[in-house]
């Protein structure tokens, strides 16, 4: 009756071995080529480091009418820009600011990073059925892995700092616009396309002048939920040396700092609200000439 | 014989299905398409296609839904390959361009214009005009030039700058029109193009595609489900049925001399009096003192001015030669189809 009451798994010392092997050949691969590694990631450190100093050591007032201009042109809405401007004045007056730079220098260049991988990447899953049946199931445990598992190897290769904290951000967020675009895409109606091909347009003409610009309301959707997804990142990613207003929410955690907690997690908050009103007004306004007509 | 400036439909079949290949050897073998479906699993859409269409020629093809109008016209620009047959246009196979000379003869011989409009809804009226010239990759002004003398020859100045979606459905396909004229392509497909406006808007974009033609003599391969439009707009009617054509001829032909039951069936209803012209009921004795009338005008049109002149008869003339004669009563005759022909 033994077999049944205890289920027959391989012992502590076989299992022992694998871990170890994966351990020590991963460490191995890690040693050889971490610095190549690092040195391939190092134009983002700059970018990231150099965005970042830009944001903290422009004067205030212009960051605060930057963004309330950029709300502006991405919203054509008083509304979004009044929330906007009174947002960062009261992150301002709390403290924040500092933090609240660095999460967003974060933020931005994790976006541009998912937008230039994850846009050619859903163009290609939209044109081969294949292709998408083989990246689908990868986006798949992205999305549902652990974080924490995916941050071992990452430090293990790059260390503590900024850029694997960019590499985890990226990872979560990169999903949503790879999906949205191959859907947009997809999407597109077929007799559009078909008159594209009539005229005899090339692949390029066609991906360029009718998939994407088609596939836009979709594709605005996709970096939405990148950007809201990155943000939500940003106290794992601080566990790893990134900066910003993940760290003191996270001292917050461990020293029971509720006040410190509540008010940095509300910055964050804030900031998706502006961030996702932003981009979607942007969105809707790409689409308002673009519903299906309807024929007679 | 391909040397004729023409476009020849060469024993076309297109069989949908896994394996067409081995499906076209039945149909060859004379298996029909009820069979074929049911016990095979395959589509037969087009059946031995032969067509004939001379250069600046108006062919309307007529048929029921599914008799597979649409699958013909794209094959004349191979949005659909055939699974057996030729296309040659001039001195060019059609079916052996390669993927570029292919995009070549889309972008500079010929144009479509869809049941559905299918314009680019994220384009202005304008922008949607040009964009076939885009596509030719012409210079901005002549590009601009064009897409502005398009706009105004099919009516829609000062709508350069709306969207689609804010027109009404003739109005779109106006933009469809002048999308596919702009290009300067010999050869227009038109796949039931004015099926999706209703019946006024319908008659007056066949006015406007009329008079382009007369002035424009484009090649034009025309679908319709409509025997009226197709009658009313054709040089030559070809009726299609489950992938074959049955008859292809003159209205008038398809009128007088239906080639079987079906299509008699089909012109049982139409209205004869319209469609046909004194020239095909023509008589030979030239009568003294008569009116005149054109032999080109139809048999309505003569009959009114016959009964405005409070006579019963009238000399018929070509280019003001007389050649005969008619009476009120042979016209009469036609029309309610007493098919009395000469
Ligand atoms: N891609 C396809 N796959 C399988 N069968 C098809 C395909 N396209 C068309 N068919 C079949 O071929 C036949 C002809 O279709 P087609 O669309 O050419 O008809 P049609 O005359 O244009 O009809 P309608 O007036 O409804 O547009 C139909 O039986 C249709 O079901
Ligand atoms: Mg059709």
């Amino acid at each position: 009756m033994d077999f049944l009451d205890k289920f027959p798994s391989m012992g502590q010392g076989g299992l022992r071995d694998i871990k170890k092997s994966i351990d020590l050949g991963f460490r191995d691969f890690s040693r050889a080529y971490g610095d190549s590694l690092e040195a391939f990631f190092e134009p983002l450190l700059n970018l990231l480091v150099w965005i970042e100093k830009l944001l903290v050591y422009s004067p205030w007032p212009l960051i605060v009418i930057i963004f309330g201009v950029f709300a502006w042109l991405a919203s054509r809405r008083l509304i979004v820009v009044f929330l906007t401007i009174l947002t960062f004045l009261v992150i301002g007056f709390f403290g924040m600011w500092e933090d609240t730079m660095a999460t967003i220098a974060i933020i931005f260049v994790a976006t541009i990073i998912c937008v230039f991988l994850g846009i050619p990447i859903g163009v290609l899953m939209s044109n081969s059925t294949r292709v998408q049946s083989l990246i689908n199931p990868v986006l798949d445990i992205m999305q549902t892995i652990p974080s924490f598992v995916y941050l071992i190897p990452v430090v293990m290769l790059l260390g503590i700092g900024k850029v694997p904290g960019l590499i985890a951000v990226c990872i979560y967020a990169i999903p949503p616009i790879i999906r949205l675009t191959n859907l947009g895409i997809r999407l597109v109606d077929k007799e559009v396309l078909e008159a594209a091909d009539a005229f005899g347009a090339s692949f390029r003409q066609k991906l360029f002048g009718v998939q994407i610009p088609l596939a836009l309301p979709n594709i605005f959707a996709g970096i939405n939920q990148t950007i809201m997804m990155a943000l939500a990142m940003v106290v794992i990613a601080s566990m790893i040396g990134v900066k910003g207003l993940g760290v003191p929410v996270l001292r917050a955690v461990s020293n029971q700092y509720l006040a410190l907690g509540l008010m940095n997690g509300l910055a964050i908050v804030a900031l998706a609200i502006i961030f996702d009103r932003i981009s979607q007004n942007f969105g809707k306004r790409l689409q308002k000439h673009m519903d299906r007509q309807n024929g007679i | 014989m391909e040397s004729e400036s023409k476009l020849l439909i060469k024993n076309i079949y297109k069989i949908f299905g896994d394996r067409p290949e081995a499906a076209l050897k039945l149909v060859t073998d004379g298996i029909n398409k009820q069979t074929l479906l049911e016990q095979h699993n395959h589509v037969l859409a087009l059946n031995n296609i032969n067509l004939e269409v001379s250069t600046g020629k108006f062919q309307v093809v007529m048929g029921l839904s599914g008799s597979g109008k649409s699958t013909l016209i794209r094959h004349v620009n191979r949005l659909i390959e055939p699974t057996a047959g030729s296309i040659f246009f001039h001195d060019d196979d059609v079916t052996n361009l390669d993927e570029k000379q292919l995009r070549y003869f889309r972008r500079f011989r010929t144009s479509m214009v869809f049941q559905n409009f299918a314009l680019l809804p994220h384009r202005t009226v304008l922008e949607n005009i040009s964009y076939g010239l885009v596509i030719q990759k012409q210079v901005k002004k002549i590009l601009m030039d064009r897409s502005l003398e398009w706009l105004n020859r099919v009516g829609l100045d000062g709508y350069n700058d709306y969207y689609p979606t804010q027109l009404s459905g003739g109005m779109q396909q106006r933009v469809g029109l002048a999308r596919a004229l702009a290009t300067d392509a010999e050869i227009l497909l038109m796949d039931e193009p004015f099926s999706a406006l209703d019946p006024l808007i319908r008659e007056e974009m066949q006015d406007v595609l009329i008079n382009l033609q007369n002035e424009l003599k484009k090649t034009i391969i025309f679908i319709t489900h409509d025997l009226d439009e197709a009658l009313r707009i054709g040089d030559k009617v070809a009726i299609l049925k489950d992938g074959e054509i049955i008859q292809n001829g003159s209205p008038e032909e398809i009128i007088l001399n239906p080639a079987n039951e079906y299509v008699t069936d089909f012109t049982k209803n139409i209205n004869r009096g319209r469609i046909l012209t004194i020239g095909a009921i023509i008589e030979d004795a030239v009568l003294e003192n008569a009116i005149k009338i054109d032999k080109k005008i139809t048999l309505e049109a003569a009959l009114r001015t016959i009964n405005e002149e409070g006579s019963q008869f009238a000399n018929v003339v070509d280019n003001s030669r007389v050649i005969g004669s008619v009476s009120q009563k042979t016209i009469i005759n036609a029309i309610t189809s007493g098919t009395e022909v000469n």
